[in-house]
Formats: C-alpha cells, sequence, structure tokens
C-alpha cells in the first residue's frame, strides 16, 4: 500500500554541476540573482537591493576594502568577506574606492557593513545552492 | 551620519531584514522573524551597553 504525501515536492531546477557553478557564479556576482533564476523573486529583489545597499553604506562610512594580505590573517579573511559581496566588491576595486580612512569615526561601522554584506551574500549562495538541489 | 545608535539600527535592520527573507518562505512569517532578530538586535545592544556603563574600558 502506498502512501500520498499532502507536502509538495521539492523541484530539482538545476542539478547538473555545470549549472549549479554557474549558479553560483551568477548568485555570487549578483547578489539574489540565483534566486531570481529558480523563480524566487520576492528573495531575489530583497538580497539584490540589501547586499549592495549595505555595501554601498559601508563604503560613505570610509569603510576599507581589504587588500589580500595573508600575513595579517585578520586583514586576509576581511578581504575574503569583502570579496564575497560580488559586483559592488568588483565595482568598489575597479573605481579604486574602499581605501578607508582610519581616522573617520565611522570606520570600524563601515568595515562592519562591507565585511557583513560579503558574509550574508555568502549565506545568499548556499541558499542558491540549495534550492537548485531542491532541498528547501 | 555618525549616530552610532542610527548606525546600530541600519545595521539591524538590513541584517534581520536578509535574514529573515532568507530563513522562511511565508511573507508573514518573514515578518515576524525579522522583527524578532530587529527587536534582539536592538535590545541587547542596549542591555550591554547599559552593563558596560559602569565598567568603562
Amino acid at each position: 500500500m502506498t502512501t500520498k504525501s499532502t507536502a509538495a515536492e521539492p523541484t530539482r531546477v538545476a542539478a547538473e554541476p555545470g549549472t549549479l557553478v554557474l549558479l553560483c557564479l551568477v548568485a555570487w556576482l549578483v547578489p539574489g540573482a540565483g534566486h531570481l533564476w529558480m523563480g524566487r523573486r520576492q528573495k531575489g529583489i530583497v538580497f539584490l537591493l540589501a547586499v549592495p545597499a549595505m555595501f554601498a553604506i559601508g563604503l560613505l562610512l570610509h569603510g576599507r576594502v581589504f587588500p589580500f594580505e595573508f600575513s595579517e590573517p585578520l586583514v586576509g579573511l576581511a578581504a575574503v568577506a569583502n570579496l564575497l559581496a560580488g559586483a559592488p566588491w568588483v565595482l568598489a576595486r575597479l573605481l579604486d574606492t574602499g581605501s578607508g580612512m582610519v581616522t573617520a569615526v565611522t570606520y570600524e561601522y563601515g568595515n562592519c557593513f562591507l565585511i557583513v554584506s560579503g558574509l550574508l551574500n555568502f549565506l545568499v549562495i548556499l541558499d542558491a545552492y540549495d534550492v537548485a538541489l531542491g532541498r528547501k | 551620519m555618525t549616530s552610532h545608535f542610527l548606525l546600530l539600527v541600519v545595521f539591524s535592520f538590513f541584517v534581520s531584514l536578509v535574514f529573515g527573507v532568507l530563513l522562511r518562505d511565508d511573507p508573514r512569517q518573514q515578518f515576524r522573524t525579522g522583527a524578532l532578530m530587529f527587536g534582539g538586535f536592538i535590545a541587547t545592544a542596549l542591555v550591554l551597553g547599559w552593563l558596560m556603563f559602569p565598567f568603562p574600558l
């Protein structure tokens, strides 16, 4: 005897490894794009607005986009966190902004916004990956 | 924008927004989770701030 589940079966949208890699790259580059790709419009739009807004606020607060100096582990880790923000990080590097002003009273706040925006985008990428695998 | 409290509120808003939307699928649940997290951020910061008041670094 078979029983029917009342819960909706999660749909596996993109199970191919190549598609998953591309999805993660797109989700990294444009925050929320992975969710938009998977048809989660509401989530995608929120991430698309919130993550770059946090990064922009971090720059306005004179935060620093950290260089990849792994001789100083915390600077290196902060650089990786910055990198995870995707397109905002690429733009900041291309436009040579985010040099940071240590004397500014908001410097540490700016760093906090910049780092956390990248880390949040990492969680968003992982969520998009789970959605693509049908886990959510 | 140099008010520490305002920056705390803005930071809490964005983090709560992303976590609320990330962790829940239903909009009402998203709002509830985000609001709880936002309130938790503010309340914790105020409590810790007052606890640190008698012990300045």
